[in-house]
Formats: structure tokens, sequence, C-alpha cells
């Protein structure tokens, strides 16, 4: 449990809350900038695991865990996905703002 | 203050202001370094709440894999980040309104949250504190879940030949061993018999 240490589930939720606003936040601030909007779902996606592991050691349940391990998974996934289409966009354009990406051609 | 609760409050204040500075640093570098302080940080918050695979998980997945590819990306691209940044106070009133409503949304669920009594009884695996995380993990991770593992596992063989199909390029220039044109070759097209006249060169 996790309030054995004085450490309740509201700390972890409100931790985790904080994290998920500033990741959607960071997307409104840096619209042009696709490396940020990229790293802000990361950090989203960062406050969705603290979640489902506070979560897990509230509840006494291991598959928490198990989950948060999927979404790590998922995570990096999209990253190296992510990173890639970034990579041939700017081969292709050399320009990697999100208003350039306007062509919906092949 | 117990020592748990102070190293909480150490690595969440770190966590939040590192990620501050991801979204709000002008350097793109920056921001990387910042998220894998975030990152780090992050994972001393798993330790604490007791699930330690994760926390060393987190360090070499995120740290060791993401962050890094992100870094890898960010110098690699010649970008003018500078220009990227223009116009970038423009939205932001949308959007902290939007993170406030957000954060007090979050906050409101959080707040008023009540687990109900007998869920604890009923967890679909209980944590056994005789057994230490991992081996925990292990053991419901190759039996219970194993289809969701082997789906994580498709998830990531997908994304990596996703990846390398994306970024793979071939240049015209560049000779390349072509072994079923190698093996079709005839000795007919390969050799040429030629009559040298003696004394002369060819």
């Amino acid at each position: 449990m996790l309030d054995a240490a004085g450490i309740g589930l509201g700390h972890y939720l409100t931790v985790a809350a904080i994290l998920f606003t500033l990741g959607v936040f960071g997307i409104f601030l840096n619209r042009k900038n696709i490396i940020i909007i990229l790293m802000s779902v990361e950090l989203i996606l960062l406050a969705v695991n603290i979640n489902f592991v506070a979560f897990s050691a509230q509840l006494n349940d291991l598959a928490g865990q198990v989950f948060a391990l999927l979404i790590l998974t998922v995570a990096a996934a999209e990253a190296a996905i992510g990173l890639a289409i970034l990579v041939i966009f700017y081969r292709n354009r050399g320009t990697i703002a999100v208003e350039d990406v306007n062509q919906l051609k092949g | 203050m117990t020592l748990a609760l102070f190293f909480f409050y150490v690595f969440s204040i770190i966590a939040v202001a590192s990620a501050l500075m991801v979204i709000a640093s002008r350097n793109p570098v920056h921001s990387v370094l910042f998220l894998i302080l975030c990152f780090v940080n992050a994972a001393g918050l798993f330790m604490l709440a007791g699930a330690e695979f994760l926390a060393l998980i987190l360090i070499v997945v995120y740290v060791g894999a993401v962050a890094v590819l992100f870094l890898f990306v960010t110098m690699m691209l010649d970008v003018d980040f500078a220009s990227l940044r223009q116009g970038m106070l423009q939205y932001a009133p949308v959007g902290v309104v939007i993170g406030v409503i957000l954060l007090l949304e979050l906050l409101l669920v959080g707040g008023s949250y009540v687990v109900a009594p007998q869920v604890t009884a009923s967890s679909v695996v209980p944590i056994n504190a005789a057994i230490d995380n991992t081996h925990a993990l292990g053991q419901v991770l190759y039996t219970r879940y194993v289809f969701l593992f082997q789906g994580a596992g498709a998830v990531l063989l997908v994304a990596m030949v996703g990846a390398i199909v994306l970024t793979l390029q071939h240049k015209p220039n560049v000779k390349r061993q072509n072994i079923a044109h190698q093996t079709q070759r005839k000795r007919s097209e390969a050799t040429e018999l030629v009559k040298v006249k003696s004394g002369q060169g060819i």
C-alpha cells in the first residue's frame, strides 16, 4: 500500500495531472515545432504511466504495472515511427514546420 | 515528514520543473536533456511506489533509447529552430485556459475519487510482499499476460521494420550486389576470346 510511507494516492495523481497538463500545454505552446510536440506526447504518456503505477500500488494489484509496461512499449514504437516520418519529411521538403505539412500527395 | 515523503517531493518537484523546461526552453537539445531529467525523476517516483522493474525499464527504454533517438534527430536535422518559435505566444492564452481547465478537472476527479471497499480483496494479481517486484512481474508476464507480452513484441517489431523501411534510401550511384544477376551470368557474356597477333598487344 502507498499510505504506509506517508505518500498517498492523491500525491501521485496530482503529479501525474500536472505532467499531463504540461504536455497538453506544450502542444499548444510549440505548435510549429513537431519535435517538441512529440516530446509533449511522451510527457503525456509518462503521466498516464505514473497513474497506472500509483493505482497499482494503492490497489495492491500487479496488473497495473503490466499495463504500464505495454504503454511503455507503445510509446517507444510511436517515438521511433514519428521520428522516422519526421526524417523523411525533412529529406523531401527541407523543413519540419507543422504549417508546411499541407500536401496530401505521395 | 518521513524520508520517503521527502524524496517523493524532491523527485516530483524536479520532474515537474524539468517538464516545464521541456516545453519552454529555446533550444530543442536542451528540451531533450530536460526530458531525460524528467524521466529519471519519474523513475524515482516509480521506485517509491514499489515498481522497481518499471523504474529501471523506464531509464533503459526512455533515457537509453527514446531520448537518445530524439537527441539524434534534433541534432541531425539542420533546421532554424528560432524561426519555429515565432508566434509562439500567440496561442499561449488558449493553451493556458485549456490547461487550467484540464488540470482542475483532473484534480477534481482525483480529489473526489473513492476506492470501493471490496476492490482490494478482488485484485486481479495481488502483490505478494514476499517476492520482489521483478520476480512477481515475470511470473505473470509469461503466463497470464503472455499474449499481451507477445503483442507488445509484435508492436516493437512492426515499428522497427516500419522505421527502417521509411528511412532506407537507395542512392543511384551505389553499386550493390545482385545475387540473382550474378548466378545467371553465362560464360558467353562474361568472357571473350581474342586472337592476339604475335608481337602486338591488344
